[in-house]
């Protein structure tokens, strides 16, 4: 297996460049529309280009609710715009910075001469300005740990062809009454021999997956041993302070003040103007963490588990009962008095949404229950995202727009991507019974 | 607990509680305001029914709903305007997201329809009349009094026709119906709602009341302090010092469908190679339900709060047929309500419960991937328009063209976590609970995905797994209007005949 990683190249913007950095990115897009689809084959960054790459974007992280901040009875401090290029990518992530340099050295150093810092006179080359400023994330999110983009459409063109091969050989075995075997045993013998054929001639491609590295392996134990480890000492601690600790932090539910501000209607547009076009939709948001040390660990100890459960229980194709989430990732950002999250998502804005109220509310509600301008939560867990139209608002006014995105594959949901696995999985593993072949068969 | 007979039928308007099926007749105005003082007076006396059940039945009914266009017009200012929600003051047509969101591109694009597209032709009052049969017509001369010539233009009579419980393409409509919970006797705690209910709390139809998450949607509000005028409206339950515009008012969502009849029952016919049976068993799938009406899965083994027990034709979840081989997931009543719970059936203790929550303990990958029901329903309201033409007769190559099709109306309290929801991620969804690649037979677009894949197609499951693919499905239903109106209860009517006239319109 190939493991996934992940980028996200930060750097502030310079002072009144930002229009013009906008415009460049962009010039990226399919007739330079805001919508944020961009032109795999751009000039700049050829994303087709890069094999290796599920999805990217390139976004400008302006504080725009920064003065929330204020009934707090704290001034907002200054946040220069930052551009970010943010991805997810198979394999090493040194690898695809060598990928970025050979295939878009160009386009990055023209995109990221508009920042403060590029140049920089200690990163002799853009490999290594690149290496600087990833900004890890502090809880990451992959659909199917390991999915390749060369799988997703080798899977895909092989669910292709067996679709349109199914209905001869229905046909075909319909005519031939003379075999002892069922229906269903013929119809997948005929599959598996006409998929065979298809290698043969080169038309249809299933590469083995790679051996996982064992570098990777080894880290990944260790932190699959190594967090529940740490927990488990620090455990008595832990169940010391957390009488005081959930006291205190239903007192700040109680006394945090609420805002219940609407998102211009101006800002509504922006953001639609970018959605439904794919069947996958990309989702920004940005937002300062509730201030004081409580708020800040709560918020940091979610996002910790968050990463932990991402990482070793929720990485085949479901994270908590969501099914259409691509990738996601939470970032820290200023020190720690920020927060950034970033999610590539199947359906409409509206059914994520629904997902995030009525399926995951409770997980939601811990973690961004520790930011401002969430609606309030009882417990860390009730109300919050129930509270329909405080969280609605709220999401979308710390909701941004994308500059440039970009998706391997625009027409597959993780669904979809889950259910072209599974015909493989068929053709490779015999089913038991003429039921298990039929619920094979239906897939395709 | 409250009890029923303590609503306030009396503020309501009657089409929230009464579908007026012993109503044939109707007559459906989009006018313009020509003269909003004569309008406001036709207002203050006009015979807007309210919702209270009498004994004999009346005999005529009328209602009213207003675009923003329409209460800007009547003097509401743009303070007060701004209370209500982003897609009611856009309008359906007024952004291009939303269009494309609805589906209505292509040929159901806005710049095509017949009303409501653009700013020349929006409406702002919708007049529905009702009456009994060769009644109508004495209904809307009553209702046309001297003072409606002054204060209104007719923008556009939509066309209506008695077509007895039935649509256009021949099937038994209105038997599904979300029943309201006057009487607030539900919990809206998602523990107790894990199965699917068809009581529906008021607020989810009604504004000034809960809705199933129990809160109450924006509206607008007034401070008696400084609004006296708003004296005469019912005071905000949630918010006692203030007083509720919204109160006893919903939204009206109407969209003017061209059914192609004869195109639907041709298609039909060629799709099953003649047969008579196997036609009307398609159409039947597309359809999800018998033509009569009937459903085509099983009885419900278990009681379904709010569906009586002997209500053979609505007695029913799909819950037993998770993969659609008795009733596709593609079909249109089943996207439409998919009569899904909180939960996936199956669990039998909290354990289950909770490991379900966490995403665990489902019994099939495609499990769980459909919202909950309750948050997305609909009150449908709506009249067929056109010439009747009997399947058989739809099936002859000289089939008489017409316009006809459905006037769709639902009422809503919240537009797009429920109309614009329905419509999009169920209806026009290609890839709805799991599927692959089709829209809702009888009312998508056919419009391919970006990367080139079709969605014209319509899949029926079979036990053997030998999907029977029905491919090249043509667009059947074609969008020729639509609007969103909001139609208010009858002291906030009050409050509009009395606000006063600005500027130009100030009689002098
Ligand atoms: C010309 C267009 C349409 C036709 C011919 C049509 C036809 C039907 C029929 C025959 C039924 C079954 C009768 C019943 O359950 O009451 C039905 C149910 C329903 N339709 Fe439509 N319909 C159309 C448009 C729409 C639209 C635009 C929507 C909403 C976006 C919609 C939503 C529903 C709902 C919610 C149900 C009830 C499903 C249930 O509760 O089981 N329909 N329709």
């Amino acid at each position: 297996m190939k493991p996934q990683s992940t980028f996200m190249i930060c750097a502030a913007v310079r002072e009144g460049q930002l229009e013009s950095l906008r415009d460049l990115l962009r010039s990226m897009n399919i007739s330079h529309k805001k919508n944020g689809l961009v032109n795999p084959d751009n000039s700049l960054i050829p994303f087709s280009r890069f094999p290796n790459l599920h999805m990217a974007r390139l976004v400008i992280i302006e504080a725009t609710t920064a003065d929330d901040i204020k009934a707090f009875g704290l001034e907002p401090k200054p946040w220069s715009p930052t551009l970010a290029f943010l991805g997810d990518i198979d394999g090493d992530r040194n690898d695809f910075f060598d990928q970025l340099v050979e295939l878009a050295e160009q386009g990055l150093t023209q995109i990221f001469s508009f920042c403060i810092g590029f140049p920089d006179a200690n990163s002799n080359t853009l490999k290594h300005w690149l290496q600087t400023h990833d900004v890890v994330p502090d809880a990451n999110y992959i659909n199917w740990l390991g999915r390749t983009v060369k799988q997703v459409h080798e899977e895909a063109a092989l669910h292709q062809c067996l679709a349109e091969y199914l209905p001869q050989a229905v046909d075909d075995v319909r005519h031939n009454t003379t075999s002892p075997l069922s229906l269903q045993q013929q119809l997948r013998q005929s599959l598996l021999s006409y998929v065979e054929m298809q290698k043969q001639t080169g038309r249809l491609i299933l590469t083995a997956p790679e051996c996982t590295p064992c570098r990777w392996q080894l880290r990944n134990l260790l932190h699959k041993i190594g967090i529940p480890l740490v927990l488990l000492l620090l455990l008595p601690l832990f169940l010391l302070i957390a009488p005081i600790f959930l006291l205190r932090i239903r007192m700040l539910e109680q006394s945090d003040p609420e805002l219940f501000i609407r998102p211009t209607r101006e800002h509504i547009k922006q953001l639609s103007a970018q959605e439904d076009w794919y069947v996958t939709n990309q989702f920004n948001v940005f937002g300062y963490v509730k201030p004081g040390l409580v708020r800040l660990l709560t918020f940091k100890f979610i996002l910790l588990l968050t990463n932990y459960i991402a990482r070793h229980i929720y990485n085949h194709g479901f994270l908590t009962r969501i099914k259409t989430i691509h990738f996601a990732r939470w970032v820290f950002l200023d020190d720690n008095q920020r927060v950034y999250f970033a999610s590539n998502y199947d359906g409409s804005h509206e059914s994520y949404m629904d997902d995030f109220i009525n399926k995951v509310g409770w997980g939601l509600n811990l973690a961004f229950g520790n930011g401002i301008g969430y609606p309030r939560t009882r417990w860390l867990i009730k109300e919050g995202a129930a509270r329909e139209h405080q969280f609605k608002y709220s999401q979308r006014r710390h909701q941004f727009p994308s500059e440039v995105w970009y998706k391997a594959y625009p027409d597959l949901t993780a669904t979809d991507l889950a259910r072209n696995h599974r015909i493989r999985l068929g053709l490779e593993v015999r089913q038991a019974s003429d039921a298990d072949i039929s619920e094979w068969l239906s897939l395709i | 607990m409250r009890k029923s007979g303590d609503f306030e039928y009396d503020d309501l308007q009657g089409l929230v509680r009464f579908a007026y099926g012993k109503l044939p007749e109707t007559c459906f105005m989009l006018l313009n305001i020509a003269d909003a003082s004569a309008a406001k007076q036709w207002l203050s006396n006009a015979p807007i029914s309210n919702a209270v059940s009498t004994d004999p039945l009346p005999k005529t009914a009328l209602h009213i709903a207003f675009t923003v266009a329409g209460l800007r017009q009547l003097g509401l200012t743009d303070a007060v305007i701004e209370s209500f929600p982003d897609e009611f003051i856009v309008g359906m047509s007024g952004d291009e997201s939303r269009s494309r969101r609805l589906g209505d591109v292509d040929e159901n694009a806005p710049t095509r329809w017949q009303w409501g597209g653009d700013s020349d032709n929006l409406p702002h009052v919708l007049l529905l009349l009702y009456a009994e049969k060769n009644a109508i017509n004495n209904w809307r001369k009553t209702v046309e009094d001297s003072f409606f010539s002054t204060a209104f233009t007719l923008l556009k009579e939509l066309p209506t026709t008695d077509f007895r419980n039935a649509e256009p393409f021949g099937f038994a409509d209105g038997i599904s119906q979300p029943l309201i919970d006057w009487a607030r006797q539900q919990s809206t705690d998602a523990h107790d709602r894990d199965s699917y209910s068809n009581l529906l709390a008021i607020g989810e139809i009604v504004l000034g009341y809960p809705n199933e998450y129990s809160q109450y949607n924006p509206r607008p509000l007034f401070n008696p302090k400084t609004e006296p005028a708003a004296m005469v409206l019912p005071n905000a339950e949630d918010q006692p010092a203030l007083k509720d515009f919204g109160r006893n008012g919903c939204y009206l969502v109407l969209r003017q469908l061209d059914q192609d009849v004869p195109g639907f029952w041709q298609f039909a016919d060629q799709a099953s190679d003649h047969d008579s049976d196997k036609r009307q068993q398609l159409a039947e799938v597309m359809v999800g339900r018998h033509l009569d009406g009937s459903p085509l899965v099983a009885k419900s083994k278990i009681d379904i709060p709010g569906i009586d027990s002997n209500d053979a034709n609505n007695l029913f979840t799909y819950n037993d047929d998770p993969q659609g081989l008795k009733c596709p997931i593609s079909a249109h009543v089943r996207r439409a309500n998919p009569r899904t719970g909180e939960m996936t059936p199956g669990h039998s203790n909290w354990l289950t419960r909770f490991l379900k929550i966490l995403g665990f303990c489902n019994k099939r990958p495609d499990d769980d991937l459909v919202a909950s029901s309750r948050f997305h329903r609909l009150l449908r309201r709506g009249r067929s328009y056109g010439p009747v033409l009997s399947p058989d007769a739809a099936l002859k190559p000289d089939a008489p063209v017409a316009e006809r099709g459905l006037q769709f109306i639902c009422l809503v309290a919240n537009i797009s976590r429920q109309f614009e929801f329905v419509q999009n991620a169920w209806v026009m969804n290609s890839k709805f609970g799991g599927i692959q690649l089709e829209r809702d037979p009888l009312l998508g677009h056919r419009r391919q995905l970006y990367d080139g894949d079709s969605t014209n197609h319509f899949n029926r499951s079979d036990p053997t797994g030998l999907t029977q693919k029905i491919c090249a499905l043509p667009q059947f239903i074609t969008v020729r209007g639509g609007g969103y109106f909001f139609m208010p209860g009858l002291r906030a009517i009050k409050y509009l005949a009395a606000l006063p006239n600005h500027g130009s319109d100030k009689v002098s």
